[in-house]
């Protein structure tokens, strides 16, 4: 599987990562060179075995129905870059 | 050409819990921006989600309520995608193995004798957690967010695509609303978007096995929007169709104002949500134990309700139905009939669905706020039933009750002097007095006129004031005529 | 003193030989003269450090009401840049979080701060703990004290150089495939990755939420049991978090090694091994042979996929936990931009350095439509053949013993120009990750003895699931027989 210029575009438009003109054709071999690396996991044999998505095997723990939290907006706003009103600001939304 | 329309409905219930599906934050509606956000819901790096025990019992509930298989395990999945209302970048949802699957709800399409029952099949249903609020207005082509309503938790319910109208469409909605709030797992308020449904609508020549292409009608949140805007997108596609266009997949919005649908403009990079299961959320046990137990304690369901009533009280279908179209209603009948005897059934139904859900609706009322209680109701019916009272009489004691004016039947009655004349001699005599009084009346009724005979016991009731029994009225009159 | 152990630490601050305010004034004064070359700290703020240090002396004089005193109240330490740290700028190595003052505290930081334990400062890291150099943090490359033409390792390098060069007698780690052990091995020290679950991941910054896990580092074994006392245990903030009964992991440090069974794979001693790395490993075997043990060849046959493995799963789910950084909440947001869309992707473009961009864009690929049941889904089901290995490799074996690093600390630059090079600087570790074992690295030597320099080796210990007591007890027997744990780089004294 080798990465076309146009799957790269895709790629970042999915990762809203802007790359330039330039830093595709750059990120296109890198890429490319690791998934040549990741390839050989192609040829192994896994009929038949379930995937494991995580490194123990038990069962979620669940939380009472409490509410615990604060209002703790001033403390989190202080870190956005544009607040106003209580609101985080982005640029206009367009639906 | 002949169409047929394909409906299948996607809703949101928000559950009823007290905080949010994965953090300790409130879900109650109202608070100023952003002050129910908290750590977790704003996603601050390192933070963790955690599922709320009572979101899995709304789900289980329901599951039971649908007669669907709930997953011995259920896994959690992200689903990707920036928004800046998805403070995360990703919805946590269920994909593959979802807590909920088939099952499926009776509807009742039409009113009265005509109307017919349809089962609707369900797909799914599953758990996930809400986005914020993106605030459009007043910050000079800006848009505010508000994290409040960013995860709060989420059943989504999904329909096969059963229904074949939008009258359909609408009966099954209106029956999954209520079905949410007798179980007690949403308050189904439209307004405030605890009940939000998409409709998958395509049309196809009536006939032909495949489905036409869909499009996605996003956030109808009221019945009626839901009836205008699928009639319109059936007219809008069948139009495109006949004049040679293709239907092309694509969600649109309602706009109540104009009544049209239109397409979104911002989804026009595709998606690729990209799930997996979420690594932070281990997989989902329900043992059958908990199911036991929540089953225990579900309420009596609404279909088994009606055909309970329809066997106990020997209601019709349609009495039944009308009566647990709601939990309090249903509730506000069994009270008003076991304090009356369940031998009045009958007459409690009539009332019910008569007399009370007039009154109701005359004044945009809930049941939960009727002003006459059951146990008012009942002593009304008591006192039909015993002949304290005529029915007519009955009507002036409830609008006195529903007014306020007085504390129960009885002292209605007592205090503006309604009670019924039994007493057979005093009737004797008020009948006599009624055909000295109207000789005409009885002529023309010797004479063969059947009309005349109402005129005197319309006399005689109106002497009375309408209290005279009108049945010994009727029965002495024609004994004193025919003699 | 600042070759001290902790227990000796603790024992100086009991007997009022010094106070917490002076011992971590020594770190302090330490820091702020060795530090400028290694670049180990990203922040340090000696008058926070000071008033916990006073606050520590206080709880000394007046007991903590009825409960014992934690041995650790008053030792230093300092926490990897990735610990969200309450008042404390919280970097991650990126220059999406460069001003980011963290609003709360991640449970390790409650739960050593709650010991008493005294914030030197926090560390520098690969960016996002993407490395296994050192060389990608936005704050600039660290510096391994044994040689600073070379590189600490990564990602935990910052913790690494410090404890190396005495600027810390101890720090916090964190270990997705190998980012507590290699560093410890590649700058001389003794670092634990627990069994994952062991310690809350809550409050540390979410890299791959199913291999991330916090432990300790440390100059010994016995030093590391200390901290992972204080570390470990149940956070229900953590739905990762199990609920175990607490453990004394110092429980079995003294028990003698006669009749371990020690693993050995056969792929850990294959190609690609260098010859100082295996000569030094091949001693501390013979070492361990001597303390009673005996050797026993194990075979874990998928350990080769582990890093093809890994570098699809780890990916894939950093690219989903990077999805916050967008410049909304917190963190940077570009100063230009025409619309939304643009907002995120240069914000993003700029805060994040070229190693976490390559990760996100593999990660997205490899979720994607059509790729998924190849790539994920695949390297899910081989992670599931890696773990069984180890489950029939434990049938024969108490521990499995092998090198933590092929080789010891490279030079800058030696393969940052080849991902797929540096990835495999961690190909004995990652496959404990993928299985959620434990592992540890604990110095067993030098190579490179012809240089200048000669640069530690570190053996690496796997342990059975929940088995930490027991390497701990393994790798402490070996250091009370020798003294490489004990070694420090001459030019930082």
């Amino acid at each position: 599987m080798s990465l076309s210029l146009e799957d790269v575009t895709r790629i970042a438009l999915l990762s809203r990562i802007e790359l330039s003109a330039g830093e595709r054709e750059n990120t296109r071999e890198q890429l490319n060179g690791i998934l040549g690396f990741i390839e050989q996991l192609q040829a192994v044999d896994t009929s038949g075995i379930a995937p494991m998505s995580h490194a123990v095997d038990v069962v979620q723990r669940l939380r009472p129905d409490i509410v615990t939290e604060t209002d703790r907006r001033a403390d989190f706003q202080a870190l956005a870059p544009e607040t106003e009103a209580g609101l985080y600001l982005v640029p206009q939304v367009i639906e | 050409m002949k169409w047929e329309v394909v409906i299948g409905l996607e809703t949101h219930a928000q559950l009823q819990t007290k905080s949010k599906i994965f953090s300790g934050s409130s879900i109650a509606f109202g608070a100023a921006p952003n002050v129910q956000a908290s750590a977790v819901d704003i996603a601050l790096p390192g933070v963790l989600p955690v599922l709320n025990r009572e979101a899995v019992v709304c789900a289980i509930k329901f599951g039971l309520a649908v007669g669907a298989q709930i997953a011995p395990r259920s896994i959690f999945a992200r689903k990707n995608y920036f928004y800046p209302d998805l403070p995360k970048g990703y919805q946590i949802s269920q994909f593959e193995t979802p807590v909920v699957s088939g099952g499926g709800l009776m509807i009742r399409v039409g009113s009265g004798d005509t109307a017919t029952e349809k089962f609707v099949q369900l797909t799914r249903a599953h758990l996930e957690e809400d986005a914020g609020k993106s605030l459009h207005e007043d910050f000079q082509g800006r848009t505010g967010i508000d994290l409040n309503r960013a995860g709060t938790p989420l059943l989504e319910i999904v329909t096969e695509p059963d229904m074949r109208s939008s009258a359909e469409a609408v009966a099954y909605a209106k029956a999954l609303h209520a079905l949410v709030q007798w179980i007690g797992i949403c308050d189904g308020n439209m307004q405030e978007g605890s009940f939000r449904c998409d409709a998958n609508v395509s049309v196809r020549p009536l006939g032909q096995k495949e489905f036409g292409t869909r499009r996605e009608i996003k956030n109808l949140n009221s019945f009626r929007f839901m009836q205008q805007a699928i009639d319109f997108e059936v007219q809008w596609q069948i139009n495109e169709i006949e004049e040679g266009r293709a239907i092309r997949q694509a969600t649109v919005l309602f706009d109540p104002d104009s009544g049209e649908t239109r397409s979104m403009r911002s989804k026009e990079d595709a998606h690729d949500y990209r799930y997996f299961p979420d690594p932070d959320l281990l997989p989902l046990e329900i043992t059958a134990d908990w199911i036991a137990q929540v089953q225990s304690g579900l309420p009596e369901l609404p279909q088994a309700m009606k055909t309970r009533f329809e066997s106990d009280y020997g209601l019709s279908s349609y009495d039944a139905a009308a009566l647990t179209m709601t939990r309090a209603t249903a509730e506000f009948f069994e009270d008003a009939t076991a304090a009356t005897g369940k031998g009045n059934g009958k007459l409690c139904a009539n009332w019910v669905t008569g007399e009370l859900a007039a009154h109701l609706n005359k004044t945009d009322m809930p049941i939960e706020a009727s002003p006459v209680s059951a146990a008012q109701l009942a002593g009304v019916i008591r006192r039909i039933a015993d002949n304290t009272i005529s029915n007519k009489i009955a009507r002036d004691v409830f609008e006195a009750l529903w007014s306020g004016d007085g504390k129960d039947a009885d002292a209605v009655i007592e205090a503006k002097g309604w009670k019924q004349i039994t007493d057979t001699g005093a009737i004797e005599a008020l009948v006599d007095e009624v055909l000295a009084a109207n000789q005409k009346s009885v002529d023309e009724y010797r004479a063969g006129k059947e009309k005349a005979f109402n005129a005197l016991v319309g006399q005689a009731m109106k002497v009375t004031k309408g209290k005279a029994n009108p049945q010994q009225v009727t029965d002495l009159l024609k004994k004193k005529l025919s003699a | 003193m600042i070759n001290a152990s902790l227990k000796q630490l603790s024992a100086a601050l009991a007997a009022k030989k010094l106070s917490a305010v002076e011992m971590a004034t020594i770190f302090l004064d330490r820091i702020e003269k060795f530090n400028p070359a290694l670049n180990a700290f990203i922040t340090t703020d000696r008058a926070k450090t000071l008033a916990q240090a006073r606050a520590a002396d206080e709880s000394r004089k007046v007991g903590a009401g009825g409960t014992a005193i934690s041995p650790l109240c008053g030792i230093p330490l300092a926490h990897k840049d990735i610990f969200c740290t309450r008042g404390w700028r919280t970097t991650c190595g990126s220059k999406i979080l460069a001003d980011f003052v963290s609003p709360y505290d991640a449970n390790v930081v409650e739960k050593l701060a709650a010991a008493g334990m005294v914030t030197l400062g926090k560390l520098n890291m690969d960016e996002f703990a993407m490395g296994s150099s050192n060389e990608s943090s936005y704050f600039g490359p660290v510096k391994n004290p044994w040689d600073v033409s070379c590189v600490p390792g990564g990602s935990s390098g910052g913790s690494a150089a410090a404890i190396a060069a005495r600027l810390t007698p101890a720090a916090t780690g964190t270990d997705t495939g190998g980012s507590i052990r290699q560093p410890a091995a590649l700058c001389g020290l003794t670092g634990l990755k627990p069994t994952y679950g062991v310690v809350s991941r809550y409050g540390m910054i979410a890299f791959a939420s199913s291999l991330d896990q916090a432990g300790p580092m440390a100059k010994s074994a016995e030093d590391c049991t200390l901290l992972l006392n204080a570390m470990a245990g149940f956070d229900a903030r953590d739905s990762t978090s199990l609920e175990r009964t607490p453990e004394d992991y110092s429980r079995d440090l003294d028990k003698p090694l006669a009749g371990l069974r020690i693993g050995l794979p056969k792929e850990f001693f294959g190609e690609g091994m260098d010859t100082d790395v295996r000569a030094a490993v091949e001693a501390a075997l013979t070492e361990y042979r001597k303390l009673g043990a005996t050797t026993v060849e194990v075979r874990l046959p998928n350990s080769g996929l582990s890093v093809p493995a890994y570098y699809v799963i780890a990916p894939a789910e950093a690219s989903s936990n990077l999805s916050r950084f967008d410049g909304v909440r917190y963190g940077h947001r570009a100063a230009e931009y025409d619309d939304l869309a643009e907002m995120y992707s240069r914000s993003r473009a700029q805060g994040f350095g070229a190693e976490v961009k390559r990760r996100i864009l593999i990660g997205t690929y490899v979720l994607s439509h059509g790729y998924y049941d190849a790539y994920y889904l695949q390297a899910q089901k081989i992670r599931r053949l890696i773990a069984a290995d180890f489950v029939a490799a434990f049938k024969d074996c108490d521990v499995i013993m092998g090198p933590t690093s092929p080789s010891v600390a490279f030079a800058f630059g030696a393969k940052s120009a080849d991902p797929v090079q540096m990835y495999l600087s961690d190909i004995y570790t990652i496959s404990t990750n993928l299985a959620g074992l434990p592992g540890m690295s604990l110095p067993c030597g030098f190579g490179n003895t012809q240089l200048a320099n000669p640069m530690p080796v570190g053996l690496q210990i796997i342990g059975n699931w929940f088995g930490e007591a027991k390497m701990l007890n393994v790798a402490h027997q070996y250091q009370k027989v020798t003294d490489w744990h004990t070694r420090m780089p001459e030019k930082m004294r």
